[in-house]
C-alpha cells in the first residue's frame, strides 16, 4: 500500500512522519539528534530509504548523518567541508572583503539516480558535492568564480539554500543563494552564471537590478515542465520561462509578495503555492491569518487556502524550506512553521490539518511518497 | 590510559557511554590525546576542534584538574595525574546564550 513519510528538521532535532496513503493517522517518531539544529533532511530519489540529515550545533559545528532504512537508523558520515584552494574572499557587512568561513549546512539535495550522490548548500555560500554517500565532500568552486567576491551576507547568513536538479538534462542544476542571487550550471557544476535578469531589487540594492546580490529566498520547479521556475525573492513572486534566461513577476493579487516557501503541485505544473508573510520587518502572516495562497494559472491570480488554518491571531513564520507535496493522486501539500506546528492537505490544499502541532520550530520538511 | 570526559551530545554522537579511555603514545598534550580521540572516533572531526587548522571551537573549554586550559598551547604536557589517569581531561560545551 503506497504511504507517506514526512521529513521533519528542527531547531532541537529531527522528526519522521509517516502514514499510509489516506494520510489520515500519523505515526510521529523522534526526535531524532535531540537538541541539535537540523537544518534539512532529505530522501534519496532513486534509493527512498536513504536518508541524509544536515546535523549542526554553534558548539560542536556541522555533522552529516546518513540513514539507510528509512531513519530509523543512522550514521555520521563526512563532515568535512574545506572549500577548494585558497578560499578568497567576499564582501562583509560594511563593505569591505572578508574571508570565505564555512559555518554549515543549508541543503542536502541528493541526486536524482545515485543514492550516493548528493549535493550539499552551504554558508558561507557555496556548493559541495560527494558520490560516496557523504564520506567525501568536494567543493565545485566554479560557483564562486561567478562574482562570488560581490556576494554579501543579509541578515541570515550567506547561505545557499536551494539546489534544483534538471531532471531532463542531467548536467543542469540551479542554485539559490540568500543576497547572493540564482545561479545555473549547464556543466555539472564546471562552470555558473547569475540568473537574474528581470529580477528588481529596489530597496535592497544600490544598483536594483544587478546581476548578484538578489535575496532569492527559494526556487521550485515541476519536473515534467523544468524550464520553468517559480521563485519567492526577498520581495516579488517570480517566474521564469526559459531556465532562468528571464523573469517575470507574477505576484498578482498576494496580500504580500514577501515569503520564504514556494512549491508546485505534483500533478499540475500551472498549480503554485506561496504562504505571503507581511514584510521583512516582521515575519509573520498578515492580519495574523495563515493563509497559503494557490495560483492555479502559473502566477499572478491567487486563491487564500484558509479551511483549517488559524484565522486569528497566529504570528508564526514558514521556512523556506519548510514547504512540500506527495505525488499520491490528490496531491499532498504540506508545510512545518516556527510554532512547531506541521500543517497537511490531502486535497491540493482545500482543507488543513495540524499532523503535530508542538515540536520546536521547524526549518525543513519534505516529503516521500512512498509506493 | 587517558580518561577524557565529553559533553553529553558529542557521547551521543560517538555512541560512547563514560569516560573514555585511551593510549596514547608519546607526550601527553591536548593535541595528542584529541588525536587519539578522533582515530578512535572519526565521527568526532571537526566537533572539538578545526579540521584543518587544528584550532579548538570557540564554544568548546579543556579542563583538568580544576583548570581551565583552554588557552594553553595544545602541545604543552597535561598534568601528570592526566598523564597517569588519575584525573580525566575534560571537554565541556562552554555556556553560552542566554
Amino acid at each position: 500500500m503506497s504511504g507517506v513519510r514526512v521529513l521533519v528538521g528542527t531547531r532541537k532535532g529531527a522528526f519522521v512522519l509517516t502514514s499510509d496513503g489516506k494520510r489520515k493517522k500519523w505515526d510521529i517518531a523522534g526526535p531524532h539528534f535531540a537538541g541539535w539544529e537540523m537544518y534539512h533532511v532529505k530522501g534519496s530519489p532513486a534509493d527512498p530509504n536513504r536518508l541524509y540529515a544536515s546535523q549542526t550545533s554553534g558548539w560542536f559545528g556541522q555533522v552529516v548523518q546518513r540513514s539507510s532504512d528509512g531513519g530509523k537508523n543512522w550514521e555520521p558520515v563526512g563532515n568535512k567541508f574545506v572549500y577548494d584552494g585558497t578560499p578568497g574572499t567576499h564582501k562583509w557587512y560594511d563593505g569591505t572583503q572578508h574571508p570565505w568561513e564555512f559555518k554549515r549546512v543549508w541543503r542536502l539535495e541528493p541526486s536524482l539516480t545515485d543514492p550516493d550522490t548528493v549535493y550539499a548548500g552551504v554558508e558561507d555560500a557555496a556548493i559541495f558535492k560527494t558520490t560516496d554517500g557523504g564520506q567525501n565532500w568536494t567543493e565545485l568552486p566554479g560557483l564562486r568564480s561567478a562574482k562570488g567576491d560581490l556576494w554579501q551576507p543579509g541578515a541570515g547568513g550567506m547561505g545557499l539554500h536551494t539546489i534544483v536538479l534538471d531532471p531532463k538534462q542531467k548536467d543542469r542544476i540551479f542554485v539559490a543563494i540568500s543576497a547572493g542571487g540564482a545561479f545555473r550550471t549547464d556543466d555539472g557544476g564546471k562552470s555558473w552564471k547569475p540568473i537574474t535578469k528581470g529580477l528588481v531589487s529596489q530597496f535592497e540594492l544600490p544598483d536594483p537590478q544587478a546581476e548578484v546580490g538578489h535575496c532569492v529566498h527559494s526556487i521550485a520547479m515541476h519536473p515534467a515542465r523544468p524550464n520553468v521556475l517559480y521563485m519567492q525573492k526577498h520581495w516579488d513572486v517570480m517566474r521564469t520561462d526559459d531556465a532562468g534566461d528571464s523573469w517575470h513577476e507574477i505576484s498578482g493579487n498576494l496580500p504580500t509578495d514577501f515569503g520564504f516557501p514556494i512549491g508546485v503541485h505534483a500533478h499540475e505544473p500551472d498549480t503554485v503555492y506561496v504562504v505571503p508573510i507581511k514584510s521583512d520587518s516582521e515575519h509573520y502572516p498578515p492580519e495574523g491569518k495563515l493563509r497559503v495562497y494557490r495560483s492555479r494559472k502559473g502566477g499572478n491570480e491567487w486563491e487564500p487556502l484558509t479551511e483549517g488554518l488559524p484565522q486569528s491571531d497566529c504570528y508564526v513564520n514558514v521556512l523556506r524550506t519548510a514547504f512540500g507535496v506527495d505525488s499520491l493522486e490528490s496531491c499532498g501539500v504540506y508545510f512545518g512553521t516556527t510554532g512547531g506546528q506541521v500543517y497537511a492537505s490531502a486535497d491540493s490544499g482545500d482543507h488543513w490539518t495540524a499532523i503535530v502541532r508542538d515540536l520546536p520550530a521547524v526549518l525543513s520538511v519534505e516529503v516521500q511518497t512512498l509506493k | 590510559m587517558i580518561r577524557v570526559i565529553l559533553p553529553v551530545h558529542l557521547r551521543t554522537l560517538a555512541r560512547i557511554d563514560g569516560e573514555v579511555k585511551l593510549d596514547v603514545i608519546g607526550p601527553v598534550t591536548v593535541r595528542s590525546v584529541l588525536d587519539a580521540l578522533e582515530a578512535r572516533y572519526p565521527m568526532l572531526g571537526g566537533t572539538i576542534r578545526d579540521h584543518v587548522t587544528l584550532e579548538r571551537r570557540a564554544f568548546v573549554r579543556f579542563f583538568a584538574c580544576g583548570e581551565d586550559l583552554s588557552l594553553d598551547p595544545t602541545e604543552q604536557a597535561l598534568p601528570e595525574s592526566v598523564a597517569r589517569g588519575q584525573e580525566p581531561l575534560m571537554v565541556v560545551g562552554a555556556m553560552a546564550g542566554g
